[in-house]
């Protein structure tokens, strides 16, 4: 049971990857504390996390193989 | 003759021509994602193109803007944009705005056309300019650029099959720590991945328009142009509100967006000269935040005394409509109390005394009331 992260901007240059897998944790919340304990700069950041390409607001469930987007905002144009 | 290319498409034809002719597109922003906006939807022939942006031409920008050439170096951007696409297309009427956006002028700006497109570069004008469409019912053509990454979606535009129209509060409800998120000034942008974001929101703005293909509502994209990782996320509305944002067109003037975004936090402190003619004012609450053990000098004005650890939850009590001066014993926590007072009344008059009663009695000793 796994679970498959994508990290993309600002995420992605603190976790020095843009995917991989964790195993599975039962869900959003969790993963964000076990994402927190390994990289300790995403607390300080903000991002919005997809499950399965759909946002998610709340702490939400995770099944196994589910794919989690963590997405940062950009302000630059 | 000009259209013939696109108006032999059948799903476009001449009755997308004409959509596109009465149509009225306003670009905030003529920069890295405004000018491939502004060159495809003029060529495509917008009737009417808005043009906003008060930052003049420099040698930095040539890169990702190649609308501008070197002649063009200190000349405002919205003006030279509008005298080179006028050349591209007579027959477009460009409305220039040498202006910044503000939360004074957005709604009557935004109000005259039919479509916007964010081509900002900062926080304080992305939430602006989404709350304005979302008062005003218009849609929003986002895009964002920073390094190798993108992104691109369609906001406030209603999906007839389910009734949802989510828009950039719903993504992101607050905006990220002040200079947490580097700007492309610092971390720098590939010249073309702003040319295909925006020409993207340019592709967005005509199906929006004309009503061909699938605009990207209530989808954001992501992009990156080093791999070509082309990433969609779906939108919707968040159930809580969490962040109180203006739902009328008076507490939309009176928000203070660089305030939000903490870009302008230094502005809400008071010095000790302007507190004592604001004192001077009837419709003015002082609020001591200092904690009540503290509390053993007598001021010679009447306060209410709400500490610190305690005023969170009497922010409900609070009378938002008076200007309020937090003060504590040398100017920081006042300086939290009124963010916390921000956060939930945007809209207040609030500000922190800087130096706070410490500095305050020292002033007075030298200066008797």
């Amino acid at each position: 049971m796994e679970i498959n992260i994508l990290a993309f901007g600002q995420v992605a240059e603190i976790t020095g990857k843009t995917n991989w897998s964790v195993p599975y944790v039962k869900d959003t919340g969790e993963l964000r504390v076990l994402l927190e304990k390994s990289y300790p700069r995403l607390q300080s950041i903000e991002f919005a996390i997809a499950v399965n390409k759909k946002l998610i607001s709340d702490n939400s469930e995770l099944n196994d193989k589910d794919v989690v987007a963590l997405l940062p905002p950009f302000s630059g144009g | 003759m000009r259209y013939r290319r696109q108006t032999a498409l059948k799903e476009f034809g001449i009755e997308g021509q004409e959509k596109l002719i009465r149509s009225k597109v306003l670009v905030v922003g003529a920069g890295g994602l405004g000018c491939p906006v502004l060159q495809y939807l003029s060529a495509a022939g917008v009737g009417t193109i808005g043009i906003i942006d008060f930052d003049k031409v420099e040698l930095t920008n040539l890169h990702r803007q190649p609308l501008f050439g070197m002649d063009d170096i200190g000349k405002f951007k919205a003006e030279v944009a509008s005298i080179k696409l006028s050349s591209l297309n007579p027959e477009i009427k460009f409305d220039v705005y040498k202006i910044k956006l503000s939360s004074a002028n957005a709604l009557e700006l935004i109000n005259a056309f039919d479509v916007v497109i964010d081509g900002t570069d900062n926080f304080s004008s992305r939430y602006m300019i989404n709350d304005a469409c979302v008062l005003l019912n218009k849609p929003l053509v986002y895009g964002a650029v920073l390094g190798f990454e993108g992104q691109v979606g369609v906001f406030n535009l209603v999906d007839k099959n389910n009734g949802i129209a989510a828009n950039y509060r719903d993504l992101y409800p607050q905006p990220p720590q002040p200079n947490s998120v580097p700007s492309c000034n610092e971390n720098g942008v590939l010249g073309v991945l702003p040319g295909i974001i925006g020409t993207m929101q340019a592709a967005e703005a005509i199906k929006i328009i004309t009503g061909i293909g699938s605009p990207l509502r209530n989808i954001i994209v992501s992009y990156n142009v080093l791999n070509n990782f082309y990433y969609e996320i779906t939108i919707s509305p968040l159930k809580s509100k969490r962040i109180k944002f203006p739902k009328t067109k008076s507490e939309f003037n009176n928000y203070d967006y660089e305030w939000f975004c903490g870009e302008v936090y230094k502005h809400h402190e008071i010095t000790l000269e302007e507190f004592d003619i604001l004192r001077k004012n009837d419709d003015i609450n002082i609020i001591d935040v200092r904690e009540i053990e503290e509390l053993t000098d007598s001021t010679e004005f009447s306060c209410i005394k709400i500490p610190l650890s305690r005023f969170k939850e009497s922010l409900s009590k609070l009378n938002t409509n008076n200007t309020i001066v937090v003060i504590c014993q040398t100017g920081k926590r006042s300086l939290t109390a009124v963010k916390l007072i921000k956060d939930e009344f945007p809209e207040c008059k609030a500000y922190s005394l800087q130096g706070g009663i410490s500095e305050w009695k020292k002033h007075n000793q030298n200066n008797p009331v």
